[in-house]
């Protein structure tokens, strides 16, 4: 033998997973969404898409190379998705300024601060924007009315999203059904045709996402179906008690951001639990805080808010909720 | 519905080449080292001298305990050296070398075409003879049989469980022998439940081999008792543990035995060995073992005698391909990767897997991004990542509380690790770690 053989412990073949490609998954099941906002936002959400991701690769960059002084991880999409998460929640005529900074701050105090991925324990994206709400609250919050490609990006028309109608009328004293009028309906918030940030718009698109992440086992079904059906009992149990005062579910999920955050800001890998079981506990909390925010609350929504409470817990819930182990009732250990 | 285990798995490429080559019989070698550790437990004790004559089959060393079993001769010839050897483990152990001179066998070896369906032998002279023959688990884990056909005062095995599921991808030995050897097979499984005094025998086989399950089949149905079920292909489905949850439903308990719920698991192999123990009186000095890799010329399946050099059988099946890199004794999930040819198959060599040199580089390790996959395939309910992180950083008591002495050790978590992390790796670290703590805190 002219040449050394390897050696090394077992397994000797490996799956075909790498980061790359599951970052890749997800950058793809984000497509349809994107899509969908510039359909509905124009040169706004295009703008605001490539300077968030363009600012999120070169703040990474910068930071590992200059700071952390460690190996580059930028090739591996990560900062792709926090930019582009980032831009989804955000108006679609937001100041490029304002973007930079919410790009800035998702990665640099949202991610390396904390030592890049797989260490952060909240979600970047959310981070940024929670960030830019709390500092911009008016930009923030001054929605574009979605004309296509009409929508000016500098000077659009603006108006509230279905939630803020809702939650301002219902703090007037209106009934939930005239307020129903006011909105788009059901059909139209499910293709998208309502105002609110560039990734929340279309049902359909965030759905078509979540099914090619399923069918390509990126995620799993436990944390969007939790929220989502603890999000439905919730307000269905409100709308029951009180269908004056109380939106119906199915306006609930369709509205805000839920789907947005269920599908793919809950489901990060990074600050989500590790454990199944862990996960319905993670979606459970995340629809109970969300509702109560929207309803008790001072904001018309709160999925970003819950979903940041919850990635705090989930140190917690995985150092209590275990898998359950192959043969349960055994003897090792206790003798 | 197929069969299967519910909790995790994984499904590697199969790439089973030889699935349709015939069991081809290697001639003896010229010379052969013998280890005297071929299995688990003690080694067994020396009873001839150097430069002694031997006969193929004649006892050569003996067991020394009640886990421990007989070694014999796998060739005729002269007792050259008494040395220390490397096995597939890597570590050197005692090995006779014998150089071997005509194929002259020990008498009383029954070695007609002829097969014998005569049963007359009781339990204890079934399992004394499994003793004598020194047959040992031929899956790959290589435990002396009659330990485990050996039943506990208080405790009674109530299903015999024929392990034929052979989920490691590339091996076909087990596959070729259910086909080759159905009828001697069968007339093995009923001798092991004779000796367990067990009423019913379940053959479980992976799907991808339906000539085998179909043979099979058709023989066990003139049989009372002994049922083949087909099973989902899932890796690790072979697993004692997986295969008895697939077939019966039942869990063996965290730290126990198969027999503590009544069952007793045998690969095919070792039920062919017992047939041919007691039907032909010859001890277990041959075994079949494939010879596979993606560029190795004929990817064969050779009935070898034990002691043989591993080069041979490469030889045999067209010569180490240029692109080698890695060669494995066993599967490639639970193999032992070989540093050299020299070593001899044992008892418990199930297989020889070539890999090229593109595929026996480990993976770039990246920083464990909590995708949870390695939690979602572990088939015994672990967090390999907690395991991982927790031997690393040495603390041996949260090790134990985590159940890392549960560990299988099936590899599906560093299979799976889009990170390229070694899991098992560390959890292998801490299991010794654990398993000395636990060993000290007995004494």
């Amino acid at each position: 033998m002219d040449k050394l053989l390897t050696v090394a412990p077992s397994p000797h073949i490996y799956g075909e997973e790498s980061i790359r490609k599951l970052m890749l998954g997800v950058i793809i099941a984000l497509l349809p969404a994107l899509f969908c906002s510039v359909y509905f936002f124009g040169w706004g959400a295009v703008i605001i898409s490539v300077v968030a991701v363009t600012t999120c690769i070169i703040t990474e960059y910068l930071i590992q190379k200059f700071l952390l002084k460690g190996e580059l991880s930028i090739t591996d999409g990560s900062a792709i998705i926090t930019g582009l998460l980032l831009a989804f929640n955000l108006p679609g005529n937001l100041p490029v300024g304002i973007v930079i900074i919410g790009s800035v701050v998702s990665i640099g105090i949202g991610k390396m601060t904390f030592g890049g991925l797989g260490r952060n324990p909240f979600n970047p994206a959310l981070i940024g924007r929670v960030f830019l709400l709390v500092s911009f609250p008016v930009q923030m919050t001054s929605w574009p009315v979605p004309q296509g490609f009409m929508t000016s990006y500098t000077d659009a028309v603006t108006g509230a999203t279905p939630l803020e109608i809702v939650k301002e009328g219902l703090r007037n004293g209106e009934q939930v059904s005239e307020l129903m009028d006011r909105v788009p309906g059901y059909l139209q918030l499910f293709y998208g045709h309502s105002g609110g940030s560039l990734g929340e718009t279309a049902a359909i698109a965030l759905l078509l996402g979540l099914a090619y992440m399923l069918i390509k086992k990126i995620i799993t079904w436990h944390i969007p179906v939790s929220i989502i059906m603890t999000i439905s009992l919730f307000t269905g149990i409100l709308w029951l008690i009180n269908p004056q005062q109380n939106a119906d579910p199915l306006f609930h999920i369709l509205t805000g951001g839920v789907l947005l955050g269920a599908i793919f800001m809950a489901t990060d890998y990074v600050t989500s639990p590790m454990t199944r079981k862990g996960m319905w506990i993670y979606g459970i909390g995340i629809g109970i805080i969300t509702v109560l925010i929207r309803i008790w609350g001072a904001y018309p929504e709160g999925i970003s808010y819950a979903i940041l409470i919850m990635n705090a817990f989930v140190p917690l819930i995985n150092r209590y909720i275990k898998p359950r182990l192959f043969g349960k009732e055994g003897r090792y250990g206790k003798d | 519905m197929l069969k299967t285990f519910h909790k995790g798995g994984i499904h590697p490429v199969e790439n089973k080449f030889s699935a349709g080559r015939e069991i081809r019989v290697l001639p003896p070698p010229e010379v052969v080292y013998i280890p005297l550790s071929q299995h688990l437990g003690a080694p067994a004790k020396l009873i001839i001298d150097r430069g002694e004559k031997v006969k193929t089959g004649q006892l050569v060393a003996k067991s020394t305990g009640f886990v421990s079993v007989n070694i014999h001769s796998s060739v005729s010839g002269t007792v050259r050296k008494i040395d220390q050897v490397q096995d597939g483990s890597g570590y050197k152990r005692t090995a006779i070398l014998i150089e071997t001179c005509e194929d002259e066998w020990q008498p009383g070896i029954d070695l007609s075409p002829d097969i014998n369906t005569d049963i007359q032998y009781s339990p204890e002279e079934i399992i004394r003879k499994t003793l004598y023959a020194g047959i040992v688990g031929l899956g790959g884990a290589a435990f002396p049989s009659h330990v485990k056909l050996s039943i506990p005062r208080g405790k009674h095995a109530r299903a015999l469980i024929i392990n034929g599921a052979e989920c490691e991808p590339y091996l076909t030995s087990d596959h070729r022998l259910m086909l080759e050897k159905g009828k001697e097979l069968i007339i093995g499984i009923k001798l092991l439940m004779r000796a367990l005094r067990a009423e019913t025998a379940m053959i479980g086989i992976e799907n991808n081999k339906q000539d085998a399950i179909r043979h099979l089949e058709e023989l066990a149905g003139k049989e009372e008792g002994i049922s083949v079920y087909p099973l989902k292909v899932k890796y690790p489905q072979g697993g004692e543990k997986q295969l008895i949850k697939a077939l019966t439903k039942m869990e063996v308990p965290s730290g126990g035995l198969p027999i503590d719920i009544g069952v007793v698991v045998h690969n095919v192999g070792t039920a062919f060995a017992v047939y041919e123990a007691l039907q032909k009186n010859k001890p277990l000095i041959e075994r079949v073992v494939t010879v596979t890799g993606k560029s190795l010329k004929n990817p064969s399946n050779f009935l070898v005698r034990i002691g043989t050099p591993v080069i041979n059988l490469i030889e045999a099946a067209g010569g180490l391909p240029a692109d080698t890199g890695k060669v494995i004794s066993g599967g490639p999930m639970m193999g032992k990767a070989l540093s050299t040819f020299d070593v001899p198959v044992v008892k418990g060599t199930s297989g020889i897997v070539i890999l090229p040199e593109s595929e026996s580089k480990r993976r770039h390790v990246k920083v464990c991004i909590r995708c949870t996959k390695c939690v979602a395939v572990c088939p015994q309910g672990l967090e390999p990542y907690l395991l991982m992180s927790l031997a690393q950083n040495e603390y041996p008591d949260e090790l134990e509380m985590n159940k890392v002495m549960d560990c299988i050790e099936c590899g599906a978590c560093s299979y799976i690790c889009p990170s390229g992390r070694p899991l098992l790796d560390y959890i292998r670290l801490g299991k010794a770690k654990v398993g000395q703590i636990i060993r000290t805190r007995k004494n």
